[in-house]
């Protein structure tokens, strides 16, 4: 029906005004198609209350020589645990063993003045199952689900995990407190 | 069978009137009266047997999302309440969860017959495509639906999965956070899982529709493997109302008695107990199992020794199944007349249920227990994640080596010219059978 009323004037192959409004309408609908769906997709997003739980404090002198405590943060498990003066010398002493993947000194993982204290996130960095303490063959943690296994400074050693547990962002606030996140 | 013509003819004035207006009735007339290969042995039932899995899922979900909660603080009561208090909610809930393990029964022989028979031969290739997109909308259907109960499982299960994603290099950390609404496994999560399960049913019901319409474009395949010539249709089918109806009701009522035996005496044989303790975010089952239906695939996942490595194999392993009909270089599309390959489809079928086995294992016991054994690499070479690697290699050796080379080298047996001539003249005739060349027949 529409070659009776236009007439193509142009030599084959040349663009039109008419191709030009094709294009430009196809070009507008497809962009209003992506305004409306992103959206869609960025509501999957975490939302404000969601990110709004980001920060937690905590009084480390709770935790005794050798213990751990489990706190939540951000919904993941985080190991506070107040290392002994054996499992120190050992990770110390481990700081250039070849076997390490993600290569770090106990010190990069601890701040100074709290070297005993290492804060971790509780879970594996394979497939994030939580790593129970003291059945590895390094004298930290082991991960029962893949069998990956790290030591007292929670750095990979053996097993499919690819990094070591990751230190959180945190400083001491006020003498023995931590602030997290 | 594409140029079926119908034959309804409408005979009340209702009928009539609907016939020029909407012909669903004739859509449906035509559909029973399809010329079918008469051949078609009980492997071509689950095609029927999984409709009805579908419908039965889609039933009884429905139902459980009226008394369900999708919400971290009561989905797990909400689900006890369910099997407790609900009427009939027990038998609804163990219909839908024992329902799973059956769909994936029949979709696994459904798969395994279209394999033997080479169903995803020319001009079937959408057929099988289709096919595995369903596939995959069912086992992404599954895990979502596993987690909704919110118990350890649950819970853990769609950490250990989402966080495959987490894998992908660069991107795949910020689509882990998209994916979940939040840092961890969360509310965020149960409720996207509930809202995307209760979703992709309809999806898969859309997939099904095409599926059945590229089947009925192409025709059906057959044990014997060949296209039936037209001039040969009225002999070589028959019409698929009444002889199939009854031959699918027929396996269809087996497969129900077996489905049935299981949700009133056996509830719980495929699930596991940890999954009635509630998901508790700080502690890890001691040993993560998915469902018997996904242990093939997390068996892949675990062979391979880095985690994104073991990501891709994973999904390869599902991925390669698209490929299929472009492996697979031999001429001939049944098995039955390729005893090369029959071998080795066998033994892929053994592989299969191995690796099935090696995924519920702990990857360091050991496969015969006390036998001494050697450290290969990384592990004992006396130890599932041996035996599971051995298997993975088959698995895609399989597809990517043994379909290419075989079909070019084996000597394929003879094929009958019709799908009649086997019955009517016995092995001696055979012999007289016109050479194998199924592209000159179709």
């Amino acid at each position: 029906m529409a070659e009776s009323v236009v007439t193509n004037e142009h030599p084959e192959g040349d663009a039109t005004r008419r191709d030009f409004i094709h294009i430009a309408a196809g070009a507008a609908a497809v962009g209003a198609g992506v305004m409306m769906v992103w959206p869609l997709v960025n509501s999957m997003n975490p939302a404000a209350d969601t990110l709004a739980l980001s920060t937690v404090e905590f009084d480390t002198s709770k935790v005794a020589e050798g213990m751990q405590i489990v706190i939540t943060w951000q919904g993941k498990p985080v190991f506070v645990r107040n290392r002994t003066a054996a499992e120190l010398t050992r990770v110390i002493a481990d700081n250039d063993a070849s076997d390490l993947k993600e290569r770090q000194t106990d010190q990069e993982r601890t701040k100074v003045g709290h070297e005993p204290m290492l804060i971790v996130i509780g879970s594996c960095t394979h497939l994030g199952c939580i790593p129970t303490f003291g059945s590895g063959d390094y004298g930290g943690w082991f991960c029962p689900c893949h069998g990956s296994h790290y030591d007292a400074s929670g750095r990979i050693r053996k097993g499919p995990a690819p990094k070591n547990l990751v230190v959180p962002n945190y400083e001491f606030t006020a003498g023995s407190t931590i602030r997290i996140g | 069978m594409s140029g079926h013509e119908s034959t309804y003819v409408p005979k009340t004035g209702v009928e009539k009137w609907l016939d020029t207006r909407l012909p669903i009735v004739r859509f449906g007339a035509d559909y029973l009266s399809l010329p079918t290969p008469k051949n078609l042995n009980y492997w071509y039932t689950f095609g029927a047997i999984l409709t009805i899995c579908l419908v039965t899922q889609i039933a009884t979900g429905i139902f459980l999302a009226m008394h369900y909660q999708p919400n971290t603080a009561m989905a797990f009561a909400s689900v006890e309440r369910i099997m407790r208090d609900v009427n009939g909610g027990w038998l609804i809930r163990y219909v839908h969860a024992n329902g799973a393990s059956m769909f994936f029964v029949a979709v696994y022989i459904h798969m395994l017959r279209g394999l033997y028979y080479g169903s995803y031969k020319a001009p079937r290739e959408m057929i099988w495509i289709l096919g595995c997109v369903i596939f995959f909308l069912m086992i992404s259907t599954a895990f979502l639906g596993y987690v909704l109960p919110w118990g350890q499982m649950s819970y853990w299960g769609a950490e250990v999965i989402t966080n495959l994603i987490g894998a992908i290099p660069m991107i795949g950390e910020p689509v882990l956070i998209w994916l979940r609404g939040g840092p961890a496994i969360d509310n965020a999560t149960l409720n996207r899982f509930f809202s995307l399960h209760y979703l992709l049913p309809f999806v898969i019901f859309g997939v099904v529709v095409l599926h059945l319409w590229a089947l009925h474009t192409a025709g059906q395949n057959n044990p014997v493997g060949i296209l039936i010539p037209k001039e040969r249709e009225a002999k070589d089918t028959i019409p698929f109302h009444p002889y199939y109806t009854v031959k699918d009701g027929f396996a269809l009522l087996v497969f129900l008695m077996m489905f049935a035996v299981f949700v009133f005496f056996m509830p719980n044989a495929l699930g596991h107990a940890d999954n009635y303790i509630p998901a508790n975010p700080l502690q890890t089952p001691a040993h993560i199992v998915p469902e018997w239906y996904m242990l093939p695939f997390y068996a892949i996942l675990r062979a391979i020794p880095d985690k994104f490595g073991g990501v891709v194999a994973m999904f390869g392993s599902i991925g390669v199944l698209f490929i299929l009909p472009w492996l697979d270089t031999s001429k001939v599309r049944s098995m039955r007349y390729r005893p090369t390959m029959k071998i080795f489809f066998l033994i892929f079928v053994v592989v299969g249920l191995i690796l099935g086995w090696c995924g519920g294992q702990l990857p360091d016991a050991q496969v015969v227990p006390g036998m001494p054994s050697f450290t290969l690499i990384d592990g004992q070479l006396n130890s599932y994640l041996w035996l599971t690697r051995l298997a993975t290699l088959y698995y895609f050796a399989f597809f990517f080596v043994i379909m290419p080379f075989v079909g070019l080298k084996e000597t394929p047996l003879k094929i009958p010219a019709s799908i009649s001539e086997p019955v009517l003249s016995g092995p001696l005739a055979m012999s007289g059978a016109v050479p194998a060349d199924a592209e000159k027949k179709g």
